[in-house]
């Protein structure tokens, strides 16, 4: 019971911390002090306090889509194991539901983005949606070599955490998929080399411009949702490298969140390190993530 | 003759005699349109009622069930009407998509603007439901046949509707070409099944009461008569123009249940032939994916709303296709989990299609009158003018989507989950390969986000991209209730999946007919009260999170301006994103299947004058195969046009020697 109550807390409070950490990290790769750790915090405080402006042209849909967006996200992180290995919200085939769940947000905040009218939105609209198709498959490639592994289709059964059984005789392709899901997780979180979150240029521009037009608490909602997602694929990730569950409970959610920092920090590398690659290699390296899962499921098949 | 039965009988005849009366009405009246719509709605209300007592009813005693038999000449071939599961399961669809397509077509085809064919397309839309339902509860070949060929030229009839224009002739003959050819290679296949069992009836045939090889022929060519008339890839070439040409409620009626006549032929034949080999099942799944992910590939293409719809078609057979082939695996490996779960899925989304798609092509009709022409990127902005139909749009297009909390959602849930089950397996006992159809549908499931997230906002968001000074205005009522009937369907669909999988346990139990599902096992074992719990939770979160929001934004100020132009003040509607702007990327990386041709304007010089750009996606199958190897078989057989004289005594002559012929033949 208060599992879930610890769950819900980390869900709703955690998340912009991670978006805070990146920042900081990049800001010391750069020689700089940076904002303080809690300014989206601040940010997200301010934003839930301040009026709004709306275009004339726009409909319902403009305030709908950071509702449907924060919502998907809240729904998808009671779905993953955090801390303990059942989720408040678990079934058999609730993946499925977790997948959907984030194209649900996805669908309607690129519609609210295009309500607009303005040919920014459209430009990041195309962009999200042609990543977005070559996104999903390598996912899915990911759930196959787990579902496999671990003869489960629940998030619970499929991310508990590979056992040394695992790794010592499937460890090829749980490093394939592994390096499929850090791909995935800093394209889904619209991070570099995918997209920049600073800059706001429409030549670099694809989440960054679909939420312009937005302001005020939709903002708020889109920046948390956004900071979920964060929490979301890193947890994914810390899942299947830390053996969480052999740690007790005092152990393991303490563990989990200092494991969500340390992939903030991971991706604030990657970001610090590289520069954002030009739009069109991105499907390149999009297409890289799915012949890699690929790869992954083939060699998890061919020798049984 | 249970109450069910008769329902059925007397929906079949209403439906059928419902364009009749009008026939003997003079043109100028609206009476025979009256007299039409209630027949044929007392015809789709009873329609309705009767399938609703098939599925209510037990598992029947054989022969209990026969609704009608008629006597005919032909020895051994009745004409015989049964109603089992699975012929309800199909049945409703049929009755409830006709039903609103008539109270539709009160507005949308009014007899003072349409003297010339609305009488003729009342007569066939009713005869089209009827025979529909014949093929559907045909116990023999022959009914069967009966019903499929008055299907057929029906629907011809229906798409030629405004046959003075020319491309809808060209569509007509395209449709009816193809439709043929389908019924050619099912006469074949019956015969061939007549060859082998002696029978006409359409029963599940033992083990060993017909050899392998005629087996292979049969299951073959009921794919490709069936495949042809569900629109399989590569075989569905008819389909784009057929639908994009016909009215739109005619389009909902061929999209939403026409189609599916094919694949509940598909369903009926495997259900007759015995154990399939390991080849058929994985044949049918990957012609399933192909269909899948490219019908929305070149979905993508299009900027024509009716044809993209068309397409999108193209791609939900694929999905039903999947679900059957895997129920196929599953009867061959003797895998229950795969045959509940593929054939549940496919039965669904069956259901799920004619909702949604019937409920797409009526808004799509809903706003062509608006502005008069089908383009998608002459359209725009049309949400503030015709809100309803835009919020019925929406709802269509997020279940096309296989969104939570609607419909699509449970019918892929189901696929998905079957097809996850195969992962499991080794290759001696299973079917790995199978699970690579799961990121395949995971691709078909982004790109129909996709374009409908281009369909949507270059349509009904923004502002208007053409220049038109009469405002479009909402459709009436008589055209809203059926969009708002089905936008609940789908809803009730989606939030409660419990309630229909009683009756898809007893379609499945139809289909394999020799081992019984356990009723309530889709329910308990594979999620289903889940699922509907979390879409119910989902849409109440929803709901509340907007009403906060609303809340909140206008308690602390609300402003209202003009959309950033980045400070550029002059900007026109058409700097908005097009159709072609946003699908570019994704038609550039699928241009080998779909070989997009693009006219570039041409600038020159240092003050050119105004060109134009054009883009469009033609259907590769139709330009680059069908149409030439028609052209081809033209020449070959151009010879036998010395046959055609023109004159009579020469054809007198042919029937004489042919007579001669025949006799000494007979000798």
């Amino acid at each position: 019971m208060w599992h879930s109550a610890i769950h819900i807390l980390l869900v709703l409070l955690w998340p912009p911390l991670l978006i805070g950490v990146i920042n900081k990290t990049k800001a010391f790769f750069g020689g700089r002090q940076g904002p303080p750790l809690w300014q989206p915090y601040f940010d997200i405080w301010r934003l839930l306090r301040k009026g709004t402006v709306q275009s004339r042209v726009t409909t319902w849909l403009f305030r709908f889509g950071p509702v449907v967006s924060l919502t998907v996200a809240l729904a998808a992180a009671l779905m993953i194991p955090l801390g303990r290995r059942a989720a408040p919200i678990s079934f058999h085939g609730d993946v499925l539901l977790f997948v959907y769940l984030l194209v649900l947000g996805r669908f309607f905040l690129v519609l609210a983005s295009l309500d607009t009218g303005s040919a920014f939105e459209g430009m990041g609209v195309a962009r999200e949606i042609t990543f977005a198709c070559l996104a999903e498959p390598a996912f899915f490639f990911c759930l196959l070599v787990l579902a496999r592994l671990t003869d489960s289709l629940s998030m619970a059964g499929m991310f508990a955490g590979p056992s040394q059984h695992d790794w010592q005789h499937h460890g090829a392709p749980l490093l394939l998929i592994l390096t499929s899901l850090f791909l995935l997780m800093l394209a889904e979180n619209c991070r570099i080399p995918f997209d920049d979150p600073n800059t706001h240029l429409e030549l670099t521009m694809i989440h960054e411009v679909i939420v312009l037009d937005h302001s005020g608490p939709m903002l708020a909602l889109l920046q948390l949702a956004a900071a979920l997602k964060q929490l979301i694929f890193s947890a994914l990730l810390v899942r299947l490298v830390v053996p969480l569950d052999f740690a007790g409970p005092w152990v393991a959610w303490p563990l989990l969140a200092a494991c969500t920092v340390i992939v903030a920090v991971f991706v604030g590398v990657v970001e610090s390190v590289m520069a954002r690659l030009r739009m069109p290699l991105v499907p390149h390296v999009l297409t890289a993530a799915n012949v890699v899962g690929a790869f992954g499921f083939i060699l998890l098949v061919i020798p049984s | 003759m249970s109450s069910a039965a008769t329902f059925l009988l007397a929906a079949i005849v209403l439906s059928a005699v419902s364009g009749i009366p009008s026939l003997l009405l003079p043109a100028r009246t609206r009476l025979g349109q009256a007299i039409a719509l209630l027949l044929a709605v007392a015809g789709g209300g009873c329609g309705l009622i009767g399938a609703w007592g098939v599925l209510q009813q037990g598992v029947l005693q054989p022969g209990e069930d026969e609704i009608l038999r008629l006597q005919t000449p032909i020895p051994g071939a009745d004409f015989v009407l049964r109603g089992d599961a699975l012929s309800a399961l199909f049945l409703a669809p049929v009755f409830l998509v006709t039903l609103l397509g008539n109270i539709y077509g009160w507005e949308y085809w009014r007899q003072g603007e349409h003297p010339n064919n609305g009488r003729r397309l009342r007569l066939f839309y009713g005869l089209l439901t009827s025979a529909l339902a014949v093929l559907m509860l045909a116990s023999n070949s022959v009914t069967f046949l009966v019903g499929w060929e008055v299907m057929a030229v029906s629907a011809f009839f229906l798409v030629g509707s405004e046959d003075d224009n020319d491309e809808v002739r060209a569509a007509g003959w395209l449709y009816l070409a193809a439709s043929h050819g389908a019924t050619l290679a099912l006469f074949a296949m019956f015969a061939l099944l007549y060859g082998a069992t002696g029978s006409y009836d359409l029963t599940p045939l033992a083990t060993d009461s017909i050899a392998p090889p005629l087996a292979t022929a049969v299951f073959l060519l009921g794919l490709a008569g069936f495949g042809l008339k569900a629109g399989v890839m590569p075989l569905h070439f008819w389909l784009p123009s057929a639908h994009a040409m016909a009215p739109s409620h005619v389009s909902a009626v061929m999209s939403g249940v026409l189609i599916k006549s094919g694949i509940y032929g598909l369903v009926r034949l495997t259900s007759i032939l015995p154990t399939p080999p390991l080849w058929w099942g994985g044949l049918v799944l990957a012609l399933g994916v192909i269909s899948a992910v490219l019908g929305v590939a070149f979905a993508l293409g299009q900027h024509d709303i009716k044809r993209l719809l068309a397409y999108h078609s193209i791609e939900n057979i694929g999905i039903i296709v999947i679900g059957l082939g895997l129920a196929l695996l599953g009867r061959t490996l003797n895998q229950p989990a795969w045959i509940l779960l593929g054939m549940a899925g496919c039965l669904l989304h069956v259901w799920n299609h004619a909702l949604f798609k019937s409920l797409l092509f009526l808004c799509a009709g809903s706003v062509i009158p608006a502005r008069h022409t089908r383009e998608i990127d002459h359209l725009g902005g049309l949400a503030k003018s015709m809100p309803w139909t835009a919020a019925c749009f929406l709802v269509g297009a997020a279940a096309i989507c296989g969104l939570p909390p609607l419909n699509g959602f449970v019918s892929e849930f189901l696929i998905y989950n079957g097809l996850f089950r195969t992962v499991g397996s080794t290759k001696e006992a299973g079917f790995p390969a199978a699970a690579l159809a799961i990121p395949a549908l995971a691709l078909m499931g982004a790109l129909a986000v996709a374009c409908f997230v281009k369909v949507f906002g270059v349509v009904f968001l923004g502002v208007s991209r053409s220049h038109d000074s009469h405002p479009a205005h909402e459709s009436p009522w008589s055209i809203l209730v059926p969009l708002l009937a089905l936008a609940a369907c789908c809803f009730a669909v989606g939030l409660l999946p419990t309630a229909i999988a009683p009756w898809l346990e007893k379609g499945t139990a139809v289909w394999t007919a020799q081992s019984a599902v356990a009723s309530g096992e889709l329910v308990a074992s594979w999620s289903l009260k889940q699922i509907s719990q979390a879409a119910i939770a989902l849409l109440a979160v929803l709901a509340a999170g907007t009403v906060i929001l609303q809340w909140r934004i206008s308690t602390q100020g609300l402003g209202w301006t003009d959309t950033w132009g980045c400070g550029y003040t002059g900007a026109t509607p058409r700097m908005q994103y097009t159709g072609s702007s946003l699908a570019q990327m994704l038609v550039a990386i699928f241009a080998w299947p779909l070989q997009p041709q693009v006219e570039p304007p041409k600038v020159q010089g240092l003050f050119p004058s105004p060109a134009s750009f054009r883009s469009f996606v033609p259907d590769v199958v139709l330009d680059r195969a069908v149409l030439p190897a028609f052209a081809i078989l033209a020449r070959c057989l151009y010879w036998v046009r010395l046959m055609q004289q023109g004159s009579v005594q020469i054809y007198l002559l042919y029937v004489f020697a042919m007579l001669i012929l025949l006799l000494l033949v007979a000798h």
